[in-house]
């Protein structure tokens, strides 16, 4: 049972996905606690998996059997065991505390929601577990494919949002997929271990060169790094909550994984910093994105839509921290992914809790909320302090790090415009709070309420709001643990 | 000059996908019409489909079946043998496209049922008169 623990993390869900999809046949109230047992046992068996990476550094399997580089291997280190764990406990809380959002939004569609969380589950951990190429090309495309049908499932522009991803979206599938092929030419193998034995002797080809760039354009899209960024505002934006608060934090999070893996297993750091040189113009523009997410998300008069924007700026973070190529920042990075994550979905989470209530996210109805929602509101305001990157929460921390190492580089640019999006990320969140600790509350629906009544979400939704905010304290206070035991090995055997 | 004529047409495989690959590129972005845009994505996944077909292609090879002797000793020389990966790589690539088609269809006729109009200038008018 212990060795197929990276191979059960994504059968589970998928096995869950086509049980649950019959279950709605049967009887809808099915659904829910069939995919929280998928759901729930994929969590498990990668929090165990994580704690045998912890022990032992790497785990390897072999799908079928097959010797790898012919066939299909899972490789599972430090990096990967991290983030699929992060991952999957995340989509977890979300399932539960999103309950209540899906009976208001998609009565009728319980099975095929939850069939499709499931399989972009699948999808999700299979990228960050593959070590294959083209594997994870597919898997790329399970995931897509269902965060579509997720975003499309909302009310309003939500079907055109979600075509439109889906447009930008599979272009950029496509240029990842060509980048592999230029690979496969060059190599003849797809297994990333094998294929970075190869590599070495080719760093001169250009057609190495023209993978290398195929492959970070595509990635670039899927995450919506700056320039490539328009597809997911609107496509985040107008998703149902349940979905927003799964695709939002996780997706974006798995591609920066994915450059991260590209960079430090596949093509190599000495490849990329010191072959290409391109570390200097990535962290323009990662600096770039940062100001544009955090000028345009100053901009906007809706929760949902500013936290977008909000994600835009924080890719920007990840992206320019992987590039700043030292030891600081490429650990602000990743601890990054892992912070990032925790804090979208707080944020998403509460987002949610309030729309539940006042069935809107404009700034304008947020008047009195502090009174009629204290615990979510609470809630908000530690995503909000973390986000901003206060201490004692996590976000301060990767923060640091990716100041420390913009310093340590000389890229005072960075360095810069990670201090001008705290400004305005503390603008932006004492705005919200005091449009909603200050002024009565009006109620829009007329139900009659008086404005001192505290009527906050039921306690399934605030229990895992709770309990990912009181996550954002702890991640900040253990650190310096999940640092020197899991961040800095993978980062000194690659060189760092 | 003749130089390039030996780059057009030894490496004619890669051009016609290079071609196809901006024509499909050139109706994601510039059509207006919803359903040309998907069929603009979809060429565009079909040219890297071939790029990959073509790259497992050999003169005088043929398909990779050996034929079974009865002594066990079959001498498998590999360039009498297309490569075969590549090929199987793009059925599960066209899957994938396939499906992308699907979900893409399905979400063009919730547009088409809620704005009644597959025009991308249209729908975005009536979105911001919202």
């Amino acid at each position: 049972m212990i060795e197929h623990y990276p191979a059960l993390i994504v059968v589970l869900p998928l096995l869950f996905a086509f049980v649950v999809s019959g279950a709605a046949w049967i009887r809808k109230s099915l659904c829910f606690p069939l995919a929280v047992i998928g759901m729930g046992l994929s969590a498990l068996f990668s929090l165990l998996l994580l704690v045998q990476v912890a022990a032992t550094g790497l785990v390897e399997y072999r799908l079928g059997g097959w010797e790898t580089p012919w066939g299909i291997g899972y490789h599972v280190d430090y990096l990967n065991g991290l983030v699929v764990a992060v991952v999957t406990v995340l989509a977890f809380v979300n399932m539960i505390a999103t309950r209540k959002n899906v009976i208001q939004e998609t009565p009728e569609k319980a099975g095929a929601f939850y069939s499709l969380y499931l399989l972009f589950i699948v999808g999700l951990t299979g990228i960050l577990l593959t070590g294959d190429l083209f594997n994870l090309y597919v898997l790329l495309e399970v995931a897509s494919l269902t965060s579509y049908a997720l975003i499309g499932m909302g009310s309003g522009r939500a079907p055109m949002s979600s075509l439109n991803y889906l447009f930008v979206g599979t272009v950029g599938g496509c240029f990842y997929l060509l980048g592999v092929g230029y690979l496969y030419i060059m190599t003849g193998s797809l297994n990333m271990v094998d294929v970075a034995t190869l590599l070495p002797q080719l760093f001169n080809s250009s057609a190495i060169v023209m993978a290398f760039i195929f492959c970070m354009v595509g990635v670039s899209i899927k995450m919506a790094f700056f320039p490539l960024h328009m597809w997911l505002p609107n496509a985040y934006g107008s998703a149902p909550t349940a979905s927003a608060g799964l695709i939002a934090p996780l997706m974006t999070k798995v591609m920066v994984y994915v450059l991260i893996r590209l960079i430090l297993t596949v093509f190599s750091v000495d490849f990329a910093f010191v072959v290409l040189k391109m570390g200097d113009p990535m962290v323009w523009l990662s600096s770039l994105a940062i100001v544009a997410g955090a000028v345009f998300a100053l901009a906007q008069k809706n929760l949902k839509r500013m936290f977008c924007y909000i994600i835009v700026s924080e890719i920007g973070y990840m992206m320019g921290g992987a590039w700043l190529g030292n030891n600081a920042g490429m650990t602000g990075a990743i601890l990054h992914i892992l912070n990032d994550a925790i804090m979208t979905l707080c944020l998403f989470l509460c987002a949610g809790s309030i729309f539940y209530r006042i069935g809107g996210l404009d700034l304008d109805r947020l008047k009195g909320l502090f009174r009629k929602m204290p615990v979510t509101m609470a809630c908000f305001v530690t995503g909000a302090l973390s986000i901003i990157g206060v201490p004692p929460t996590c976000g301060f921390f990767s923060k640091w790090y990716l100041i420390s190492g913009g310093l340590a580089a000389g890229q005072y640019g960075f360095v810069a415009a990670l201090l001008f999006s705290s400004l305005v990320n503390a603008i932006l969140f004492f705005r919200v709070i005091e449009i909603s600790y200050y002024g009565d509350f009006e109620d829009h629906h007329g139900h009659g309420s008086s404005p001192e009544a505290i009527m906050d979400s039921p306690a399934s939704m605030l229990v895992p709001l709770l309990i990912v905010s009181l996550g954002l304290i702890v991640v900040g206070f253990y650190t310096g643990g999940i640092v020197s035991h899991l961040i800095n090995p993978i980062l000194l055997k690659q060189g760092f | 000059m003749s130089d390039l004529v030996v780059a057009l047409v030894g490496k004619y495989n890669y051009w016609l996908c290079v071609v196809l690959m901006m024509i499909g590129l050139y109706a994601v972005i510039a059509k207006k019409n919803l359903i040309k845009k998907l069929v603009g994505m979809n060429i565009f996944q079909t040219s890297i489909i071939l790029f990959y077909v073509s790259i497992g292609c050999k003169k005088g090879a043929t398909i990779p079946i050996l034929e079974h002797r009865a002594d066990h000793s079959v001498l498998v020389d590999a360039t009498h043998y297309i490569n075969p990966l590549p090929h199987v790589l793009m059925l599960t690539a066209i899957v994938v496209s396939v499906s992308t088609f699907g979900v893409a269809l399905a979400l063009a006729l919730k547009v088409y049922r809620k704005h009644k109009t597959l025009e991308e200038d249209e729908i975005l008018m009536q979105l911001r008169s919202e």
